[in-house]
């Protein structure tokens, strides 16, 4: 183990971990500020507030040597031996200087911008700052301007830690951030023409640690420090970025990536993170509904199921198990499909299930730091198929099943959606009308649900607690954050309804049912670590948390306890 | 002192002194040939160091310290970068090593290539040198009709290419890896260190960048040996000081009768360069201040000019150093904060940016020059000064390059030199005391 003293207090750190000086103070409890430091991309060295002083350590005589000048904390190694001082009254001028300079020409309209509240001039300004301005240079906000669809850029409140520009050079890879001009005339620009309009462009938003780059969806919208935030999943793609959604009142403002290792890092692409109007979309399906001669008619939540189940039951019983197919749709959790599984296999051993459909838009888009948005753009295949191929004896895929009942094998089907696009034409779901009956437990109206004979109300990702397992094989919890709308029961309810549970729907003890029966998610038999699992290799990089909240997540996002993780991988505990 | 016969200037008064002809009439490339026919790339560079040859450039590092930083049994590539981006204020040195004498700096070069086993270099020609760039690449394509470039070089299995490059006028290039980063073809923002360019420089491969006129000096090494360049110049007197030995290019310029760079032994006095080479103070005035060696190098007054200007001496008066061994004079009419004024504007408009201390310091201090010069000046803008110019500066380590000190040492000297003055111009120019009362507070209590 190396040892590595930060302002006096000894800390261990492992010998294979490559540290900074941050990093190695942060374990210690030591909050070292910076701006231009980003775990997730290149080291410039050039905001200058991580300044501190450093020395080494006579390992036999236990003499210190210290170095004359102050160096950058990113920048700076820790190693064996290293001492650090953050705390020196050398240190602190500077701190104190940086923040002077910058705000030099900062407007100060924190009133009026959005990213008071988690901002890092301001925070760092309380703890590093002057007391009284020096200068007196009276600055001006200019206005606002595009970057792209989804960015903003004030120019005057930017403190240039080149972090926007490096994640276009290095994450997302198309380089449209430059920096213009020179010296105190710098400013962020794209090249005349050719606007911000990368996948990824909204993360520029998350790493800009003030107010010069905003979100243009999120512009005016809430005052962060009302919001509330949620660790949650994106259900955009199969890799399963962990996000947060930040919630005033039942209503979703934004979505922000969470920093994860085994999944998305600390980025999140602009699908995730702009396109969820199906939350709100005021078509959302609002209670359960049962076909009559007419149309469809509203009814009760009991009645409901009970004539789901009559009728789905009916068909198992009198054409046997196997002609019932039972559709878990991939947008289910893991818990959510077990109860499914459970709950269809408990009518009769034998009845179908199938995998729903897996929506495949074109091909992996794989970005230049690593980063893909995968093609198959749904969250949970992998685990569906798991607990399908672990539960049932019949199980189909989607096209299997269309053929199934194009040749007459299955008469009966209840189908889950909760597809946050239309994810079924008319031609297909034509194919359904040959059954006897269909019923449709979908978050949104389809073609599908037009031709079923009970339609249930489900709810979205947003609105539930489960876990998911992404591409890689990766489990991940998500946590409701907005209550069901309108007439719609979560998901797992309404299984754990018809299975005659009592009480409410707990996800984590049906995790622990699953993992005893379905072996595949066996590692997870007590729950899932924070960060994810990943099932088929039992391999983890686990963040190293801290009580501190600046290093913890190196997005700025106002301080929820859900942010407190580390960018630190340790090796496998 | 006698007079000291050129060395680096001894070819500029021929006729056509920039040909390949006039140059090997005068007895040039011998040197590389001297190299090429039996010396290894280490003798020669233990010849450099042994000669104690400092760069030229400005911070006075020993060059054959430098070459020896270079990697042994590197696989290659192995560059050189020729730093001819000339910008200091008032220096012109290099420019006439390039317009008059082309050849002695390609020789130079071949030798440092030779050397460190570079095969590449490049020259980074500033952009407002068009008469330079234009005899330089004659002078390349000269050496390569001539086969003293190109493939297996005069036989001896020696590969080298010189390409010329143009910088798009920016002071910052003239820092070796902003330099490194604008040849690139990206934003000259210094790079952070480590890695060293020895290690890590143009496009990733270690790189040696170079002064024109440290470069010239090498052949004159070669062919004169190390004892004849030791007999000029001042030895050192502290084992940590490498001395200040050769010839070195003094520009004198500003307020004096005959502007001029002239060539001289290290460790001549300012005094000696405006009465003797410069011809006097003009207008029969007395000089104020001299700048010893670029803008960026501080001032001294007049009572310090018998300081010898070698890479020692300005430091000894509170000087950042040598520098660029530009004199530049400023009579005894010239106000002191005009001084500051250009100063600080200079290094406000020429500061990349990156590091905030130096972005924001000398944009705050050109601004406050500027008020107190416009006549609104306060008495604590002095204190603010003063603070700015303590803050910034590779030597704190507060920035990335040394751009900051640059800026820092102006200020410096004319506040502790020349404080009296600045009060005085204060209290003249603005005595109802135009915002004497104290600015509004950020944020009246800071509670945590």
């Amino acid at each position: 183990m190396a040892t590595i003293t930060v302002d006096g207090k000894d800390i261990e750190i492992g010998d294979n971990e490559r540290l900074n000086v941050i990093q190695a103070a942060d374990r210690a409890g030591v909050s070292i500020p910076f701006y231009c430091w980003h775990p997730g991309l290149s080291v410039v060295a050039s905001c200058r507030m991580c300044l501190v002083e450093t020395g080494t350590k006579n390992k036999e005589t236990g003499e210190i040597s210290m170095m004359p000048k102050l160096v950058p904390a990113c920048q700076t190694p820790a190693k064996d031996g290293t001492v650090v001082v953050t705390d020196s009254p050398k240190v602190k001028a500077n701190q104190n200087f940086v923040q002077e300079g910058i705000l030099l020409d900062h407007p100060v309209d924190c009133p009026i911008c959005d990213q008071a509240g988690e901002c890092w001039l301001q925070d760092y300004y309380f703890d590093y700052g002057h007391k009284e301005r020096r200068a007196d240079i009276h600055p001006f906000t200019s206005k606002r301007r595009d970057l792209g669809t989804h960015v903003s850029l004030f120019a005057d409140r930017c403190v240039m830690c080149s972090r926007c520009v490096r994640f276009t050079r290095e994450v997302s890879g198309e380089g449209e951030l430059m920096v213009i001009d020179r010296g105190s005339h710098a400013e962020i620009d794209v090249f005349p023409g050719f606007p911000l309009e990368n996948k990824l462009s909204g993360n520029v938003n998350d790493i800009c640690p003030v107010g010069a780059l905003c979100s243009t969806d999120f512009l005016y919208q809430q005052r962060v420090w009302f919001l509330e935030a949620q660790d949650s999943i994106c259900t955009r793609c199969s890799t399963g970025c962990a996000t947060q959604m930040h919630v005033n009142q039942d209503h979703l403002y934004r979505i922000q990536p969470r920093y994860n290792p085994n999944a998305n890092d600390w980025w999140m692409c602009d699908i995730g993170r702009y396109e969820n109007q199906f939350v709100n979309a005021p078509e959302r399906l609002d209670g359960p509904r049962l076909k009559n001669s007419t149309g469809f008619e509203a009814m009760e939540w009991s009645e409901a199921m009970r004539e789901a189940h009559g009728r789905v039951a009916d068909v198992a019983l009198q054409h046997g198990g196997r002609h019932l197919a039972f559709v878990l749709s991939p947008f289910l959790t893991c818990e959510e499909a077990y109860l499914a599984a459970r709950y269809a296999t408990g009518i009769l051993p034998d009845v179908t299930l199938v995998v729903g459909k897996v929506p495949v838009v074109g091909q992996d888009e794989k970005f230049k730091g690593g980063f893909t948005i995968r093609a198959e753009k749904c969250p949970n295949r992998r685990g569906v198929e798991e607990i399908a191929r672990g539960l049932g004896k019949n199980v189909l895929d989607w096209n299997g099943l269309l053929a199934a009942i194009g040749a007459g094998e299955i008469r009966g089907a209840w189908v889950t959606g909760g597809y946050p696009e239309a994810w079924i034409d008319d031609a297909e779901a034509a194919t359904f009308e040959r059954l006897e009956s269909l019923v449709v437990q979908d978050i949104l109206p389809s073609p599908l649900a037009r031709r079923a004979q009970v339609v249930l109300p489900g709810v979205t990702a947003f609105e539930k607690d489960g876990c998911y397992v992404n591409q890689g094989g990766v489990i991940q919890t998500t946590s409701w954050g907005l209550r069901p709308r309108g007439g719609a029961h979560v998901d797992g309810q309404i299984f754990a309804d018809l299975l005659k549970r009592t009480g409410l729907y707990q996800s984590a003890e049906v995790l622990r049912e699953l993992a005893g029966a379905v072996p595949f998610f066996a590692r997870c038999a007590e729950g899932v670590p924070p960060a994810g699992l990943n099932l088929v290799t039992g391999q983890e990089k686990r963040p190293f948390s801290t009580e501190l909240g600046t290093v913890s997540h190196p997005t700025p996002t106002f301080r929820s306890e859900a942010s407190r993780m580390l960018e630190v991988e340790s090796p496998t505990l | 002192m006698a007079d000291f016969e050129p060395v680096l200037l001894s070819n500029i008064h021929k006729q056509d002194s920039h040909t390949l002809p006039v140059y090997q009439a005068g007895g040039g490339y011998q040197a590389i040939r001297k190299v090429l026919s039996g010396m290894s790339p280490n003798d020669v560079i233990e010849l450099v160091k042994a000669s104690s040859l400092r760069g030229r450039g400005g911070a006075g590092f020993p060059c054959g310290l430098k070459w020896s930083f270079l990697p042994k049994d590197h696989p290659g590539p192995i560059y050189m970068c020729v730093n001819a981006d000339e910008s200091e204020p008032a220096t012109f040195n290099n420019r006439i090593l390039m317009e008059q004498d082309p050849h002695q700096v390609l020789e130079g070069i071949m030798i440092g290539c030779f050397a460190t086993r570079a095969q590449t270099a490049y020259i980074y020609v500033r952009f407002e040198y068009p008469t330079a760039y234009r005899r330089l690449q004659g002078a390349i394509d000269e050496c390569r009709a001539a086969g003293l470039l190109g493939k297996n070089i005069q036989g001896s299995g020696f590969n080298l290419d010189i390409f010329l490059h143009r910088g798009a006028a920016a002071y910052i290039c003239g820092e070796e890896t902003g330099l490194i980063e604008s040849l690139e073809g990206k934003r000259a923002w210094p790079r952070i260190k480590p890695p060293f360019p020895a290690i890590e420089g143009a496009f990733r491969k270690p790189t040696v960048v170079n002064n024109i006129e440290t470069l010239s000096n090498v052949p004159h090494i070669v062919n004169r040996g190390v004892e004849w360049f030791k007999s000029m110049g001042i030895p050192s007197t502290n084992p940590k000081d490498p001395g200040s030995y050769g010839p070195k290019l003094y520009c004198v310029s500003g307020h004096v009768n005959t502007p001029c760079c002239v060539e001289l032994p290290l460790g001549v006095t300012a005094r000696e360069l405006i009465d003797r080479h410069g011809g006097g103070v003009w207008k029969g005035r007395k000089a104020k201040a001299v700048i010893p060696g670029g803008l960026s190098m501080g001032i001294m007054t007049e009572k310090e000019l018998d300081i010898p200007l070698d890479f020692a001496g300005p430091g000894k008066v509170g000087c950042l150093g040598l520098g660029t061994a530009a004199v530049t004079v400023m009579d005894e009419t010239v106000p002191i904060i005009d001084y500051l004024y250009n100063a600080s504007r200079f290094f406000a408009h020429e500061s990349c940016g990156q590091c905030t201390p130096c972005r924001e310091g000398t944009s705050w201090a050109s601004r406050t020059i500027a008020r107190i010069k416009a006549g609104q000046g306060r008495l604590k803008d002095l204190e603010i000064l003063q603070s700015i110019s303590q803050s910034i500066g590779i030597m704190p380590g507060t920035t990335i390059c040394g751009l900051a000190d640059g800026a820092a040492w102006p200020l410096k000297n004319a506040l502790s030199k020349f404080r009296g003055e600045l009060e005085d111009y204060i209290r003249t120019t603005n005595p109802g005391g135009y915002g004497q009362e104290e600015p509004a507070l950020a944020l009246v209590e800071l509670t945590h």
